[in-house]
């Protein structure tokens, strides 16, 4: 066991976790924040990202620890029912979701793109390559980003 | 009139309305099974054969029990009391050699995948460690995989119970006739092809948490599952043999199936029957390489057709010979899937003179293949859209003309097409949406482009896919027992209650996992009983407050469920109008319902609204004698037919010539769902259906080896498309209204599945024409492609 302290949607959180522990079921078991959510064994699918120090990661291939002295931002810290971040209400008018399980990590990955700004369909397309939607054909997804880009 | 009463009266139904349940799911709130933690909750692993075929020798648990944080390890002697899992559906008219999984396998495993073990810990991690101190004595068996090959003789065999491995021998249409159709044909043309296996792959993959209660012997369920009342009486009934009643299933938020989530699976009754042994909760979530070997597969079939056809391009019958591999044993509605989904609807969208159809179901050492997305009617569409244009090409014809000529006519619906067991197609106008998707996708001027593309040395082609598919999978007494072979009956259920505060509250049997029922089911009580959309709660997925339903597949929740709904709502209705005429003092047959009013004929001035009429209702203070307090009413509803959605897709494809890869520049859809409650939704639906599609015809595939190993095990193998891989989706409507229900709605789950594949795979097939090349089976990878077009070119 380590100690791990570490800033998570703004609040800062001391834990002693088992060193084996991935940063997606720290989050999910510890903290109880289950948006952030666990869709293969492979890092394929990106249901898991999350924003470490700013950037994009797929919290199933991060240790807990190594988010020690980060600043973590889940699907929970982005916006809230009644106070949408603008890819939230981008999705929900686009139909960018259906079952909801990609969602937060698609979400969490289309939001760095958002700070790249000026992307094209194309390119939207390109970078949303690591994360996978089952659903929607990634149609209403590829409009709802291009919506909240523009 | 207020401006008030001037937006509710505007209609929902045919708007595209935002989904009411997409602020839980856009900020992280839903509640999936794995956000579920009970208290004292325990967890479970389970071991799995790593081998195809073998007998169980012997399972030392001694380490195992041992092992940090372990509360039980547990086998399948554990579990001996409990009955092998139900084959709900069976092939009708025919004899089934049925093989099912236990909760645990006791002696014999016929897949890898199949659960042998299961240890109960205080963590995941704990279980999943003590999971490699356990020790099974394994006597491997030689495996089969491949369905043809497990036909023949000398074969491994895998059940005492299924002699040469067969599920069944099953048949339709008319073989005598077929056989003089062909004999008289102008042409005949042969084919085998081949429908590869596919994972479902939902993004959520399965679980199941439970708990139960000693006192009252009362388990309690939460699973991920699209027909929680089913599986209630399918485990309690079949498996456990205890009262329905001792058990309450709860489906949470439910991350995408596909099908896969329809059936009973070993797990669903080892969790509970471990929540009993270890006496506290326990839960349960399947890896991604436990949902690829043991969750469901679809399709899998080996076709041999032969197609008559006259020279003008009109089919004169139709043969069809399916290999239908099943798997190592059968899941819950296995055999129902290659035989009624499939053999009944391979007349498509044509007048076909003389069809026969014979199906040979059977075990291999793979895993269970059940219903996947489309279900049995993308396979039947594969085989007829191709045929289709093997004709067109055997004959030099245009293939949109070779489908016009042989399309069933508008005026000649409803339409028997002579295998369906009595069911006749219900209203279509096939050349229509057929015209406005050669128009869309500029079909006219293509091939001119496609000639100055191979000038250039480029490999433009085009693929057409004209198909009609059944939806709203009902009626009980053309599918059940006496006649499809279903085990029970297809109706859906809702109840509807107004209460005293005038809001709405809607409990359904079908269960959504993506589909929208919260919203589309809304929609249509809200507009039917004059109520904002707000004002309605859509409720669930809980067999404790829901009335029973068979679930949610088969693209049955708008055109069984939602009529359901429909239906409840008017016997409300009804009522509102005999309480609304006495509180008016008027005669009840002098009153009518109208945009949340009730009020004398001609005297719109003097209403009552449905909130007035509901607390008058709930308070019943004072109503008409004899009259019950409350609105509240539950409709059953079991639709006198299905309902056959139709359309026309169209895809635009390029071969590169030197590595073989197939891009995918265009894709127009034009679909008849019948009407459209939330156009939105339908697009959705259609989107995601397409994309299923395209990628078995272009990528997907589950691949095993011939030892029964799954190669393609995790995401990293199987490849699900991605956005980059795929085009903007051009997708439109034309409506055609089903006759079948109220609200003339057919279906739309299932459209863009079903219809895709063939228009990806003739697009390729076109582009590759000129170098000879007639026909490639899926998936059509670049090395495939490059293959095809080496020996070609050699």
């Amino acid at each position: 066991m380590s100690r791990l302290v570490v800033t998570v949607n703004g609040v800062e959180r001391a834990s002693e976790v088992e060193d084996r522990t991935l940063l997606a079921d720290y989050l999910r078991d510890d903290l109880g924040l289950t948006g952030t959510k666990i869709g293969c064994d492979t890092s394929q699918c990106g249901a898991c990202t999350v924003h470490l120090d700013g950037r994009p990661v797929k919290s199933c291939t991060v240790l807990a620890l190594q988010a020690d002295g980060s600043s973590v931002v889940t699907i929970e810290g982005l916006g809230a029912a009644g106070a949408l971040h603008r890819l939230q209400e981008a999705f929900w008018a686009r139909h960018g979701l259906q079952c909801g399980f990609c969602t937060p990590g698609m979400i969490m990955a289309a939001a760095d793109l958002l700070e790249q700004g000026g992307l094209d369909e194309r390119a939207i397309r390109e970078a949303l390559d690591g994360n996978l939607c089952r659903c929607t054909g990634y149609e209403n997804i590829v409009r709802a980003v291009e919506e909240a880009c523009a | 009139m207020t401006a008030q009463a001037e937006a509710v009266r505007e209609r929902l139904v045919g708007s595209p309305v935002r989904r009411v349940e997409d602020p839980r799911l856009l900020t992280g709130a839903a509640r999936y099974l794995d956000d579920l933690a009970l208290p004292g909750m325990a967890h479970v692993a389970i071991l799995r054969s790593p081998h195809a075929h073998a007998r169980i020798r012997g399972i030392d648990v001694a380490r195992a029990a041992a092992a940090p944080g372990v509360a039980g390890v547990f086998t399948g002697r554990d579990f001996e009391h409990l009955n092998p899992l139900p084959c709900a559906w069976q092939a009708a008219g025919t004899e089934n050699h049925v093989v099912t999984p236990r909760a645990l396998e006791v002696d014999r495993v016929t897949f890898t995948g199949a659960g042998v073990a299961a240890v109960v810990a205080e963590t995941r991690a704990q279980a999943e460690d003590a999971l490699e101190l356990i020790e099974v004595d394994w006597e491997t068996l030689p495996a089969v995989v491949d369905a043809e090959r497990a036909a023949e003789a000398g074969a491994p065999q895998l059940h005492e119970a299924a002699p040469g491995n067969v599920v069944m021998d099953w048949q339709c249409g008319d073989e005598a006739a077929t056989e003089a159709a062909l004999a008289n044909a102008d042409v005949v043309v042969s084919q085998r092809l081949v429908n590869q296996r596919l994972i479902p792959t939902p993004l959520e993959p399965r679980g199941a948490a439970a708990q139960y209660e000693p006192a009252t012997g009362r388990y309690t369920v939460w699973m991920t599952s699209q027909a929680p009342h089913v599986m209630r009486l399918l485990m309690t009934a079949f498996v456990f043999g205890i009262p329905e009643t001792s058990m309450r299933c709860i489906s949470p938020q439910v991350g995408g199936a596909f099908g896969s989530k329809i059936f009973l699976y070993p797990e669903y009754v080892l969790v509970a029957a471990l929540a009993e042994k270890v006496g506290r909760p326990v839960k349960w979530v399947e890896t991604r390489r436990e949902n690829y070997t043991a969750t469901t597969h679809g399709r899998d079939h080996v076709t041999y057709l032969e197609v008559g056809a006259n020279r003008d391009g009109t089919i004169a019958a139709l043969r069809v010979r399916t290999y239908a591999n099943l798997g190592g044993v059968l899941s819950t509605i296995a055999p129902g899937i290659p035989t009624t989904l499939y053999g009944r609807m391979l007349s498509g969208a044509y007048r076909i003179p003389a069809i026969h159809c014979r199906v040979l179901g059977l075990y291999t050492n793979t895993g269970m293949v059940d219903a996947y997305r489309g279900a049995g009617r993308p396979e039947a569409t594969y085989v007829v859209e191709r045929a289709v244009d093997l004709v067109a090409r055997e004959l030099g014809l245009d293939p949109a003309e070779v489908r016009r000529r042989n399309f069933v006519p508008p005026d000649a619906f409803p339409y028997d097409p002579g295998i369906l067991a009595g069911l006749s197609y219900d209203t279509g106008d096939y050349e229509r949406a057929l015209d406005r998707a050669l128009e869309l996708a500029g079909y006219a001027g293509f091939r001119a482009e496609q000639e100055r593309a191979r000038a250039e040395g480029r490999y433009l082609g085009i693929g057409l896919s004209s198909y009609v598919e059944l939806c709203g999978v009902a009626p009980s007494a053309w599918i059940g027992t006496g006649g499809q072979g279903w085990g029970a009956g297809l109706w859906e259920s809702a109840n509807v209650r107004v209460h005293l505060t005038g809001k709405v509250v809607v409990t359904t049997g079908s269960q959504p996992h993506g589909q929208g029922h919260e919203t589309t089911m809304a929609q249509v009580a809200a507009d039917e009983l004059g109520v904002p959309l707000a004002d309605v709660t859509v409720e669930h997925s809980d067999t404790l407050g829901t009335p029973f339903g068979y679930g949610t597949y088969g693209s049955r929740s708008a055109a069984v469920g939602t009529v359901a709904v429909y239906n409840a709502v008017q016997r409300i209705k009804d009522k509102a109008r005999r309480i609304g005429a006495h509180m008016l003092e008027a005669n009840p047959d002098d009153v009518v319902y109208e945009d949340g009013r009730v009020f004398v004929q001609g005297s719109p001035e003097t209403a009552k609204t449905i909130q007035e009429i509901a607390a008058t209702a709930a308070v019943a203070y004072d109503l008409p004698p004899g009259e019950e307090p409350f609105l509240d009413d539950t409709a059953y509803y079991d639709p006198p037919n299905c309902t056959f959605p139709f359309g026309t897709h169209v895809a635009i494809v390029e071969v590169d010539a030197e590595t073989g890869e197939v891009a995918l520049r265009r894709y127009v859809a034009v679909d008849d769902v019948g009407r459209v409650i939330n156009p939105m939704i339908v697009d959705g639906q259609v989107h995601g259906g397409i994309a299923q599609g395209v990628a078995q015809a272009l990528w997907e595939g589950a691949v095993y080896d011939d030892e029964g190993q799954l190669l393609s095990s995790s995401l990293l193998e199987y490849a699900l498309p991605k956005a980059r891989q795929l085009p903007r989706l051009e997708v439109e409507r034309t409506e055609t209204p089903t006759d079948v229900n109220p609200l003339g709605v057919k279906g739309a789950g299932e459209t863009g599945t079903i219809a895709s594949t063939p228009a990806v795979v003739n697009a390729v097939v076109d582009a590759l024409a000129p170098l000879g090349i007639r026909h490639l089976d899926m998936p059509l990878t670049p090395e495939r492609v490059w293959r095809a077009l080496s020996e070609a070119r050699s």
